[in-house]
């Protein structure tokens, strides 16, 4: 198994039974996406926590630069008014 | 009691319980953490099935003894595998090769074993089929790429398949008990299964480039409580506890 440590890293994605979207849950190495898939199986949903599975090799995944979060986020933090927070809800609607 | 039947039990279970318990030793100690977690997974699958089968032999037997004692007191002699489960895992290739071999056939047996007069053997094998097409999938994925892989993995892939050949044909042997549970409709006729099973397994092999061992002189034994001398050390293992300090619970 010389060649364990050349096997890339993949990103692992689960939906859970009751949630909506995929999450983030971790990632593993696998040397195809069949593999990542199997394994993600076997490290990530054994105590029955999903009912799908999304795998991604990592390297495909653009991340944002901490070290531009100045300018990315902290714009945002004192537009308050981007938030729905400025009208009454009717006691009838529900699941807002 | 019914002695056919509580034999039949423990001839399926036992299969299930060593094999498991070989599965288990690679806890951590898996070639990668990814597949140590899958090696342990499968284990952990056979050991729930061992329980329901040993809680139904206890039930038959209904001596006082539960499944505990039935699963961890008895001496090498009585215990009923076959020898393919209890052979070591000598390397990944041969844990890959005795899952696979044991697999394919394990997955024909309980997709029968569903169709069985008994309601709670074919309720047992309803549950355990689901668990054991995925085993029969992650060894059959494996022998695959580690057959058609490097030079270096298909060698000792294909010299795994050549040492465990031998263990093939007892998985279909029957002993006195099986026979008349086959006549009840209890039991799964294995005899049935065999051509079809060196079929799917020729077929598997070659698909990962390996060949199929020619050799027809097969090892025999395990089903009559003759084994190899690899059980012993595995049950002083599986045992321990229990003999060390009788009665103990946790």
């Amino acid at each position: 198994m010389s060649n364990k440590k050349n096997w890339p890293l993949w990103e692992v994605f689960v939906r859970s039974k009751n949630g909506l979207e995929h999450r983030h849950c971790g990632s593993l190495h696998a040397s195809d996406a069949e593999m990542a898939l199997e394994n993600a199986r076997d490290v990530y949903t054994r105590r029955n926590e999903g009912v799908s599975i999304w795998v991604v090799e990592s390297k495909h995944i653009t991340a944002s630069n901490p070290e531009n979060n100045g300018e990315l986020f902290e714009p945002a933090q004192d537009k308050v008014y981007r938030h729905p927070t400025f009208y009454d809800l009717p006691d009838e609607v529900k699941h807002m | 009691m019914n002695n056919n039947l509580y034999n039949y039990i423990l001839g399926i279970a036992d299969n299930s319980l060593i094999l498991g318990q070989r599965m288990g030793e690679l806890c951590g100690h898996g070639p990668t953490l990814e597949t140590d977690i899958a090696c342990t997974n499968i284990s952990l699958d056979l050991f729930g099935q061992v329980r329901s089968y040993f809680q139904y032999a206890a039930k038959i037997a209904g001596d006082g003894r539960t499944e505990d004692d039935i699963a961890m007191l008895r001496k090498e002699r009585e215990y009923k595998n076959v020898l393919l489960a209890e052979q070591p895992n000598t390397n990944f290739a041969y844990t890959i090769a005795r899952q696979f071999l044991f697999d394919v056939y394990h997955l024909a047996f309980l997709s029968e074993l569903q169709n069985s007069k008994d309601l709670t053997l074919s309720a047992i094998a309803k549950k355990c089929v689901k668990e054991v097409s995925y085993h029969e999938r992650f060894s059959s994925d494996w022998v695959k790429r580690l057959g058609d892989g490097t030079e270096e993995s298909h060698l000792k892939m294909q010299e795994a398949i050549n040492d465990l050949w031998t263990y093939t044909d007892e998985l279909f042997h029957q002993t006195e008990s099986d026979k008349v549970m086959i006549k009840e409709g209890v039991a799964v006729d294995t005899a049935k299964l065999k051509e079809n099973y060196y079929k799917q397994v020729s077929a598997l092999l070659e698909e990962a480039t390996l060949e199929t061992p020619e050799s027809k002189w097969f090892q025999k034994g395990g089903k009559k409580g003759v084994h190899t001398e690899h059980l012993g050390y595995l049950l002083a293992d599986l045992q321990y506890m229990q003999r060390t300090y009788p009665n103990m619970e946790w």
